[in-house]
Order: structure tokens, then C-alpha cells, then sequence
């Protein structure tokens, strides 16, 4: 996995996955800190929210906490994780609670899955937890069926560097016992909780979706499911690796698309490309709200991971099929367009024109998840 | 068509439903089952099933172990010793839970670490889940755990990974009767790689085993609450039959499309009028090769072929609806576009994958 060739190992990465808050991920991971450290490990608690349950508060007291950083941020007082102090320490693991985290504006990273990465490559162990819900690929899925738009994700290959991801289990019944009980947020909390994520049917897809996303990490793990050095060698048996071709723009529908098509092309173990075809070089067919949506979604394709291409062309239909030709693509992914109006009919001839065109391939029309009804 | 996939409060309130529907449960007076389904020994069935348990007795649950396992971890003997014990009986250095005393002791929950038991002949009944159901008819609940290895349709994997078979199994469909099961997941630990290798293989299965379970109980609530929607939580590919389709290709892409997913294959073909019998015994070639790649295969009648395909596939949670090139051309082509085109315009919330001929 890591070269062997490297001054420093790397630390290994360990996440507690969960479905909800409550369901027990930062107990779990306490409970390992402190068997590791009855077998001698070298252990910090780096950052922990204890959401004031007590058993839990209970399990850090006799663990070395390094002290959090205090800033300021317009005229509040926020605690974050000291990654300086911690690197200074150079414990041989340290516990991170809460993954996703953005970290409030004027620290030194954005992220604090970026905090971690920065103790990873100091070769420190770090265990932390996290929800299903934040991983970035399934964003949609989450929204198009709780209704709620997570806003702090995680890139999915940060999740894939984890060595290990380990599915921290509670039934929807108990979990919702504890939330009547205040063991997760204090009574008047719980209602709204209720009202969102604590909904029974929410919690049960999310639980049903947190054992697949653990399941196919140990899938992913598994040496005969190794990928192949680039493209053209065969992973199954009668096939060669697919190559996904996703045609992005403008659009709002095009997150959705990249999302989709990062989940697929890593479940498949395919190769993923996007494109984005525009009539000249310079972008000047574009208006300047246009060009700001594109770039964003070429920032968000590359975050994930995918490569972006230019392409030029006064129709897009044709440059798209001439270059998946070209590029060897098994499948082009293009977003379903809402027809809303009847002239959204003729705008979804792009889509037409483009299974016209592509009869020697597959294509692959992205579902438009992200903007279906939301009553929440 | 518009399918809102959020309209919950159209219905009545979901937390109202359920209660009664749990009240109607508890009318009938049985026990609730509660199993945690680990992968292998020693990945924390026991802890976490006496934890529990120490817990509920701790918030006032009336609660008796009545049957542990032998060579427990220290910390799990200690909370063991915290509880009320009704020793199992040795009948032939087999461990029989002692079902009359627990009857007659009659309390609100009975631990039973280890579910998979043969009792020895003569015995009250064959299997120790029988004496479980036979607690749980009496009303009294039953937290239990039990190993991935013991689970009686799983075992066939578990031998082909593992190269050991078991007699002690409980049938799954005890298991997927159970009012709740957890998954205790935790990595192998062990050095030796192809051990990590095999035990991860276990682990995957369990959990796997684990979200179909709770996949039926998604289904089940939302039948239960009458919602319509696509969840998405798990795979499901709708491979759309024609005389002419290469179905044989769509359907072999299904399948490592639905394994790659740990999806679902389904299949359908729209009976129309004036076949030919070319395209009979094309159809009937694609139906065979349908069955040959594990799908659930369906023949649908409808007038209107699309809408008759996104019926079955709201109505089955289909994620992606695999199409030929050609869906058949007809006089509304003009007007309406191709039945294709109309397939993909009105697909809401559903992945169409176009394939060529």
C-alpha cells in the first residue's frame, strides 16, 4: 500500500463508521484507546465532544488529553483540535473524534480530515469516527431519501486510505430509546432531532447503507479485488476495465453526476474521466454566472479525484461521442435534465442526440437526484 | 408522473403507526428477540450482549443469563457475576438451558449467549432456538448472539471459506424473525495474512447478511405506512427485455454490475401483441438467460410498455433500469419522441442505462 522505501511509515487509519449521533461510534473508539493502552501504546485523546454523556466523559478521565486550541471568530470562542501541539507530542496513536468537522475560518486547515492527514504522514496512528451520512459520493442518495442535505462530507478516497473501517451497530429502537431518555441530546433537542434524521425509516436506510458502505470497505481490501495498474487490464473475467466518461457543465445536475459516477467508477473499479465541451477555447459562450458553476464543478470533480478535460466544439453531442471513441470509454454518463417545461423537452435533445450518436457504447442517464421533492 | 419520495406527511404520523402497531405486538404477549450476529469468536458477541444486559438491569429491567459460554474474557465474567443466573443444565457435557426454571422464574429478559446449540437427544426439544421461541411465546424477551458459521444457509459460504462445516445451525429465517439484530463488527486480528484474508471474506458476509435483514425491515416499515419510494439503499437493476435487445449482454452486465453492489438482478419483459415467432423464441432464449444470471424475472402486460416499466420499478426499488437502443418504434414516435426517449424523460429518480444493439 505505502512505499517501503519511505524515511517515516505512515500511520494507519482506523474509522468508526456509524449511522447517527448516539449510536455509540466515540464509546467503541474510547474502549479501544483504552486497551490499547493497557497493552502499552503510546496514547493521546487529540479531540473529543463529549456531548455531555456521562459514560462516555467517564471513559476519557484516566486517557492524556492534549488541550485544545482556543480562536476567535467574530467575537465567539471556538475550540479546535491543536494538530501543532499534537505533532509535538508524538504520541504513537492519537484519538480524533468527529471526522467531518470543518474547522471554524482562521485555522490552519479547512478540514479536520485534513488535520488528520497532516498526523497520518507523521507517522502517527489516528482512530477517529464518523457518520455514513458525510461520505461525499452519497450525498445524494442521503438527500434523496431522509431529505436532508448534508453539508460536511468526506472525499471518498480519504475514507478508502482508512486501513480499517469498523461498522459501530445499535438498532433504530434503541437508539431511539436513548434519544427519549436525553442520553444524546438534552430533551428539548431530541424533539427537533425527531423531526429530522431520528425519523425510524431514516435511521433504518442510513443503518442499511452504513453496513454496505463497511461491507465494501473490507470488499475493497481484499488483495484479488486489487485494481490493475491503469487502464486495458482485465479485473473480471470476459471484461476489460470500464472506463466512465462523465459530461459535465453548468448545470446544477452535474454534482449530482460526479457524485454518481465517483460511486460507480469505485464500485466497478473503473476509470473516471470528465469532460466538459464548450464552444471556444476562452469560455466566452459563457455567461459569467456559467463559467462560475463550471469551475466550481471542476474544482468539486478533482476533489473526488477525477480528472477534467476541455473539450471545443459547437456541438457537444458529437465532441463527446468522438472523444469517448477516442478515450476508449465503456460508458458516458450524462445528467438527466427535469423536463419542467416544454421547451426542456427540446432541451433534453442534447440527451437525445447523444444516445443517437453513441450506438456503439453505453449511456449511462445520471438520475437527478438532487433535485427531487423535498417536504422536510 | 411525479413520485415525492419525502411525502410522509400526507400519511398519518409514522411514530403514531408504530406505536400501535408495536402495542398490537405486545398485545399478542410475546417476547421480543434480539440477536447479535458476529462473524467469528472473539470479535465481542458476549461483551456487548452482557453489556446490555447489565444495562437494562441497571435501569430497573428485570433480567436473568441463562446461558453463557465458557472461557470468557474477564471483564464479561464480572458483569456475568453482577446478574441473576439460571445455570443451564449438563446433560453429556452438553449445556441444555434449564427451560422450566426460567419459565417458572418468568422474568422481563433472559440473556442466552449462543444461540446455535444441538441439545441431546431426549430433551425438551432438538434445537436450543426452540427453547428460545418457546421463552418467547411465554413472553419473556431474549437477548442471544449467535456466529456468522452457524447460520444454516450460510454455512455453504462459510465451508467454502474456511473449509469447516457445522452441524449446530439455526435456519436464518429464525434470525430474520428476530425483532432486532445487531452486527458486532471489528477487525481480524490475527498476523497471519490469508487468516486476515478469510476472516475479512466472514466479515463482509456478516455485515452483508446483516443489511439485508435490516433491508427487509425498511420494506416492511414502508408498506406498513404505505410510502412509495425508492430508497436507493441498496442496488437494485431492472434489466428491460425485447425480442430484439442484446439482453444477453444488459443481463451479464447486471449481474457484475449487482455483485460489484451486492445488489439485486431483475428482469422483465413486456408482453405485446403481434409477435412473431422469431421473436417468441427470441424471448424465450432471453428469459432462460435470465434465469441463468440468478434475476427475478417477470412478464408484465400493460398497454403502455414504459409506464408498465417504471411501475415495476418504483414499486420493486429499482436504482437503475438497464434499456436496449431499439424499444420499438411506433406512430406516437412522432409525436412523443421514442418510447426511449419518453422511458428517460419520465424515469425520476431512477439511473437509465442505455445499451447498444
Amino acid at each position: 500500500m505505502t512505499g517501503t522505501n519511505q524515511a517515516r511509515r505512515r500511520g494507519r487509519l482506523k474509522v468508526f463508521l456509524g449511522y447517527a449521533a448516539g449510536v455509540g461510534k466515540t464509546y467503541q473508539m474510547l474502549i479501544e484507546a483504552h486497551e490499547l493502552k493497557r497493552r502499552g501504546v503510546d496514547i493521546v485523546i487529540g479531540y473529543f465532544e463529549s456531548h455531555g454523556r456521562k459514560e462516555t466523559i467517564a471513559l476519557t478521565e484516566s486517557l492524556e488529553t492534549v488541550p485544545r486550541m482556543s480562536l476567535e471568530y467574530r467575537g465567539s470562542r471556538f475550540d479546535e483540535m491543536d494538530t501543532g501541539a499534537i505533532l509535538r507530542r508524538q504520541p504513537e496513536v492519537a484519538v480524533v473524534d468527529e471526522f467531518p468537522h470543518t474547522n471554524v475560518p482562521g485555522s490552519a486547515r479547512l478540514k479536520r480530515w485534513e488535520d488528520v492527514h497532516v498526523l497520518l504522514e507523521a507517522g502517527i496512528d489516528v482512530l477517529t469516527t464518523m457518520n455514513v451520512q458525510h461520505i461525499e459520493s452519497l450525498n445524494d442518495q442521503i438527500w434523496q431519501s431522509t431529505g436532508v442535505r448534508v453539508r460536511e462530507t468526506i472525499p471518498d478516497w480519504v475514507l478508502k486510505q482508512a486501513e480499517e473501517v469498523v461498522m459501530v451497530d445499535l438498532t433504530p429502537r434503541a437508539l431511539l430509546n436513548r434519544l427519549a431518555r436525553g442520553v444524546i441530546y438534552p430533551v428539548e433537542r431530541a424533539e427537533a432531532a425527531r423531526q429530522n434524521f431520528f425519523q425510524e425509516s431514516t435511521l433504518v436506510a442510513l443503518r442499511e447503507l452504513a453496513m454496505r458502505q463497511a461491507a465494501y470497505a473490507i470488499d475493497s481490501r481484499l488483495p484479488d479485488e486489487e485494481p490493475s495498474i491503469s487502464g486495458g487490464a482485465s479485473v473480471t473475467k470476459g471484461e476489460g476495465r470500464e472506463r466512465l466518461l462523465l459530461l459535465i457543465g453548468p448545470d446544477p445536475a452535474s454534482a449530482a453526476l460526479i457524485r454518481r459516477g465517483r460511486r460507480v467508477a469505485d464500485y466497478l473499479q473503473a476509470d473516471c474521466l470528465a469532460v466538459y465541451v464548450t464552444k471556444t477555447q476562452d469560455w466566452q459562450d459563457l455567461t459569467d454566472k456559467q463559467r462560475e458553476n463550471l469551475e466550481r464543478h471542476l474544482a468539486f470533480a478533482r476533489g473526488l479525484q477525477i480528472v477534467t478535460r476541455n473539450l471545443h466544439g459547437a456541438d457537444t453531442a458529437e465532441s463527446i461521442v468522438d472523444f469517448a471513441r477516442t478515450y476508449g470509454a465503456t460508458q458516458i454518463f450524462v445528467a438527466r435534465e427535469k423536463p419542467r417545461t416544454l421547451r426542456s423537452w427540446f432541451a433534453s435533445a442534447l440527451l437525445q442526440r447523444i444516445v443517437n450518436r453513441a450506438r456503439d457504447m453505453q449511456v449511462m442517464v445520471v438520475a437527478d437526484r438532487s433535485t427531487s421533492h423535498v417536504a422536510v | 408522473m411525479t413520485v415525492d419520495n419525502h411525502d410522509r406527511s400526507a400519511h398519518r404520523d409514522p411514530e403514531a403507526l408504530l406505536q400501535q402497531v408495536e402495542a398490537e405486538e405486545r398485545a399478542k404477549h410475546r417476547g421480543q428477540l434480539k440477536v447479535f450476529l458476529g462473524y467469528a469468536s472473539g470479535v465481542g458477541k458476549s461483551f456487548k450482549l452482557f453489556d446490555e444486559g447489565r444495562r437494562r438491569h441497571l435501569r430497573g429491567e428485570d433480567v436473568v443469563v441463562a446461558a453463557t459460554q465458557r472461557d470468557l474474557p474477564a471483564d464479561v465474567a464480572q458483569t456475568i457475576r453482577t446478574l441473576e443466573n439460571i445455570p443451564t443444565r449438563d446433560v453429556g457435557g452438553v449445556p441444555i438451558i434449564d427451560v422450566p426454571a426460567v419459565l417458572a422464574r418468568h422474568p422481563q429478559v433472559c440473556l442466552v449467549d449462543g444461540l446455535a446449540y444441538d441439545n441431546p437427544p431426549g430433551s425438551r426439544h432438538g434445537k436450543r432456538y426452540q427453547d428460545v421461541e418457546e421463552l418467547l411465546e411465554a413472553g419473556i424477551s431474549v437477548i442471544t448472539s449467535i456466529n456468522l458459521k452457524y447460520v444454516a444457509e450460510q454455512s455453504e459460504f462459510v465451508a467454502s471459506v474456511i473449509g469447516t462445516t457445522n452441524v449446530d445451525t439455526v435456519p436464518q429465517d429464525f434470525i430474520n424473525s428476530a425483532d432486532e439484530v445487531v452486527v458486532v463488527d471489528a477487525p481480524p486480528e490475527t498476523d497471519a495474512t490469508d487468516k486476515a484474508h478469510q476472516l475479512s471474506q466472514l466479515r463482509q458476509r456478516a455485515l452483508l447478511l446483516t443489511a439485508d435483514v435490516v433491508d427487509r425491515e425498511l420494506e416492511e416499515y414502508l408498506r406498513l405506512h404505505g410510502i412509495q419510494s425508492s430508497w436507493g439503499t441498496q442496488e437494485r437493476i431492472l434489466v428491460c427485455m425485447t425480442p430484439r435487445a442484446n439482453a444477453a449482454k444488459m443481463l451479464a452486465s447486471g449481474r457484475r454490475n449487482v455483485d460489484r453492489f451486492h445488489g439485486e438482478l431483475f428482469a422483465i419483459y413486456v408482453v405485446q401483441d403481434n409477435l412473431t415467432p422469431d421473436d417468441r423464441t427470441a424471448l424465450d432464449r432471453n428469459v432462460s438467460l435470465a434465469h441463468a444470471q440468478h434475476a427475478q424475472v417477470d412478464i408484465l402486460t400493460g398497454k403502455d410498455p414504459v409506464k408498465t416499466i417504471l411501475e415495476y420499478a418504483r414499486g420493486h426499488g429499482m436504482t437503475q433500469i438497464f434499456v436496449g437502443h431499439n424499444l420499438r418504434r411506433t406512430w406516437r414516435t412522432r409525436l412523443f419522441g421514442t418510447p426511449l426517449d419518453r422511458l428517460i424523460r419520465d424515469a425520476e429518480g431512477l439511473d437509465v442505462r442505455v445499451f447498444p444493439q
